[in-house]
């Protein structure tokens, strides 16, 4: 008979208990409001993104134990769609149509006053944290471009002085 | 007694100023003690006048627009409320031209009614066609969609009846409807003004497909910038659910039916209906192999009927006047209506529902009014980013599916983009790639990688470098990605790009000064 060797029980560190309070609470908030849903991980993203402005990946492991998944499907998912945001944005996100019917009236000419005058390129934030600049394809405003929306907010018919004018507020 | 005035909550005019507007006309009637009763309509779709108030007088509406905050008060001292003449002022609705020519069976609502109104909806025939479908056997219903001809709206214009009939005869405990309001497509917003302004013709269209088909449960898949559809689809099912149209018992007939909305996440590909579904099972939109078709086994492994909000939309008007009515209206093999969206650099943009047949011309000059910008129209593109973009020669082609791919075209979700001649077509084509490149979901090669490979291949042409060499391999590349596709983004990119070297083949070429100074 051997002797008996020690045996070291792994402690298991319980999902998300390393997420700051605020980021805890916005998952399992979302987790419970959509928890009984068939196909329930977007809506969770959403309900995240929406309360937070991003989805952090230190969140992944705690959605995915939460909703009984892996962590590479909610990484998966996560990494797939344009909208989920896995970097924390400006205080607002401006997003920019650059489809063709905005390009048809001058979406090319804003896109490049808009980032010269944010200091940024396509999903840069300005340095003063204040505006995200994100591409978006189609806001469905096709008749009155160049279109962008700040938030959840339309704007039609943008030039370079009401871009301006827009960040100037 | 009060005075009716009509100010649009749709997502154009409220970028138009709508909003301020609706403010400023508050404040004045407070200010001058008029009585006003405002109602938040949708938008009629002519965007040039947008924000379009109306005024509700003896002898009709009277439209005044393109109206702003600091035109209202204005407006109040010349008597507007009595309907009065004004700079703004357009006369009745009714006659302006733009409006009173189309042909709108599915759009009719639009403008018109107030969109979170059950009482408004049902005066203006709302629920007579679910009334005429609770009457029928599910078989009866299939039966009349497939008479009345209408084929899909979002893109592939299969037929509808066809794919009701599938789903109809295939078993399963549960099936459901999914309404495809992905709506991803540039130049296209038809969706969105029928979801804004008359949310309960979508609600009404999906009960009678989950009616003919023996499906209790729907889904609106919803793009997420869309964010007033979103509001008014969830208000108007609520609305719905309170008055019995929605639930067990839809509209007395004993048979169940009950719907949610759900929220894309910026990602073109889902509105391919198997990436579509994929999504809506909370997974990546991966685009699926058929078969099994969705009908067969679709959502959550079930049998699932996939159409476009425009398809749905459009059934309560063919049960509820018959399908020869709405079959009479088209030509050829496109029979009924098809809501038009002229975008872009267009003079008078907007929403124009007419019979198939109609041809481009017309839509673009006697509709549209040329370009905004007031220089020739160059190009358009028709059907969305994976359209061919056609020159005038083409302009007399009829909008109808089998004529525009005889030209080879496509029709898709009925978006004409407009150029004018400031337009940089290699550019166009070369975007068109690059857009492949951003939305691929990954799954074939020559889409994930070729689409890239072609953003390089255009550039090195454009500057000259072995042109002829880059075009054949561009062709190549073409030819790869048109039989090398599962699914149409990467199987139809070649058709922007393609025609793009074919109609305006000067837009490739290095400027001769240029190539010589060798820059
Ligand atoms: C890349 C791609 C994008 C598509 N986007 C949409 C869309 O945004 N909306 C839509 O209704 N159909 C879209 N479709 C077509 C759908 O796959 C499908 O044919 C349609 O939802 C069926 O409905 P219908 O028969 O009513 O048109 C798309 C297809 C492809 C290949
Ligand atoms: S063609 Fe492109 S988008 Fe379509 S299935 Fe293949 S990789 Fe996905
Ligand atoms: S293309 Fe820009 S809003 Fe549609």
């Amino acid at each position: 008979m051997s002797a008996r060797r020690p045996v070291t029980i792994p402690v298991r560190v319980e999902p998300g208990s390393d997420l700051p309070p605020t980021e805890r609470s916005a998952v399992l908030e979302s987790v419970n409001d959509n928890r009984s849903l068939q196909g329930a991980l977007l809506p969770v993203l959403h309900g995240i993104q929406d309360r937070l402005g991003w989805v952090p990946p230190r969140a992944v492991p705690l959605v995915a134990f939460e909703l009984n998944l892996s962590r590479a499907e909610v990484h998966g998912v996560l990494s797939f769609y344009h909208y989920f945001r896995q970097s924390q944005p400006g205080k607002q996100v401006i997003y920019l149509c650059r489809a063709e019917a905005c390009q048809a009236v001058g979406a090319a000419e804003l896109e490049a006053h808009a980032k010269q005058k944010l200091g940024v390129d396509f999903h840069g934030t300005s340095a003063d944290g204040r505006f995200t600049l994100e591409p978006v394809y189609c806001l469905g405003n096709c008749a009155c471009g160049p279109s962008l929306m700040v938030d959840k907010e339309l704007h039609a018919r943008v030039t370079p002085a009401q871009f301006d004018a827009l960040v100037a507020k | 007694m009060s005075t009716t005035v009509y100010i649009p909550r749709e997502a154009t005019a409220l970028a138009l100023g709508a909003e301020a507007v609706a403010r400023a006309i508050a404040t004045e009637a407070a200010r001058t003690g008029q009585d006003v009763r405002v109602v938040r309509n949708g938008s009629r779709g002519a965007f040039w006048l947008e924000p379009l108030i109306e005024v509700q007088t003896a002898t009709g509406r009277v439209a005044y627009g393109p109206v702003r905050a600091d035109d209202v008060a204005g407006l109040f001292a010349g008597g507007f409320l009595a309907g009065k003449t004004h700079a703004l002022c357009q006369g009745p609705i009714e006659s302006i031209p733009y409006l009173h020519k189309q042909e709108r069976l599915t759009t009719g609502r639009l403008g018109v009614i107030d969109p979170l109104s059950l009482e408004d909806y049902r005066a203006h025939g709302g629920y007579a066609g679910l009334k005429a479908a609770v009457a029928m056997t599910s078989a009866a219903i299939v039966q009349a969609v497939t008479d009345s001809g209408l084929r899909g709206r979002g893109g592939a214009a299969f037929p509808t009846g066809i794919k009701w009939r599938t789903v109809l005869d295939t078993p399963g405990a549960q099936k459901y409807i999914v309404c495809n309001a992905d709506e991803g497509d540039s130049g296209t917003y038809s969706d969105r003004l029928l979801m804004e302004g008359d949310p309960f013709c979508l609600i009404e269209g999906l009960t009678i497909a989950g009616l003919a088909v023996g499906a209790t449960y729907g889904f609106i898949y919803l793009r997420c910038e869309y964010p007033h559809a979103h509001a008014a689809l969830n208000a108007a099912i609520a609305a719905a659910r309170a008055a019995g149209y929605l639930g067990a018992n839809v509209a007395g007939s004993g048979r169940a039916f009950d719907l949610e909305v759900r929220l894309g996440a910026g990602a073109y590909i889902c509105g391919e209906e198997t990436s579509l579904l994929e999504s809506l099972e909370g997974k990546r939109g991966q685009v699926r192999f058929k078969p099994p078709l969705p009908a067969i086994k679709g959502a959550f492994g079930c049998p699932t009927v996939v159409n476009n909000v425009i398809t749905f939309a459009s059934v309560p008007i063919v049960l509820q006047r018959g399908a020869a009515y709405y079959r009479d209206f088209g030509m050829g093999r496109s029979r009924g209506t098809l809501p038009i969206q002229l975008a872009g650099n267009i003079k008078r943009g907007g929403l124009v529902e007419c019979a198939f047949g109609v041809t481009l011309r017309t839509l673009l000059h006697e509709y549209g009014g040329g370009t905004r910008s007031g220089r020739p129209i160059r190009a358009v593109q028709v059907g969305g980013p994976l359209g061919s973009y056609w020159p005038e020669s083409k302009f007399d082609t009829p909008l109808d599916y089998e004529a525009f791919a005889q030209g080879g075209g496509m029709l898709g979700h009925g978006g004409i983009v407009v150029f004018d001649d400031t337009v940089d077509m290699a550019a166009q084509a070369r975007y068109a790639l690059e857009f492949c490149a951003i939305e691929s979901c990954g799954k074939c090669t020559p889409c994930r990688i070729g689409s890239t490979r072609g953003v390089e291949v255009i550039d090195r042409l454009r500057a000259g470098d072995r042109p002829a060499m880059q075009e054949a391999l561009l062709r190549d590349l073409c030819n790869t990605l048109t039989h090398g596709s599962l699914c149409a983004l990467g199987g139809l990119t070649p058709l922007p790009v393609l025609s793009a070297l074919e109609h305006f083949p000067e837009d490739f070429v290095k400027p001769v000064a240029a190539a010589a100074a060798g820059r």
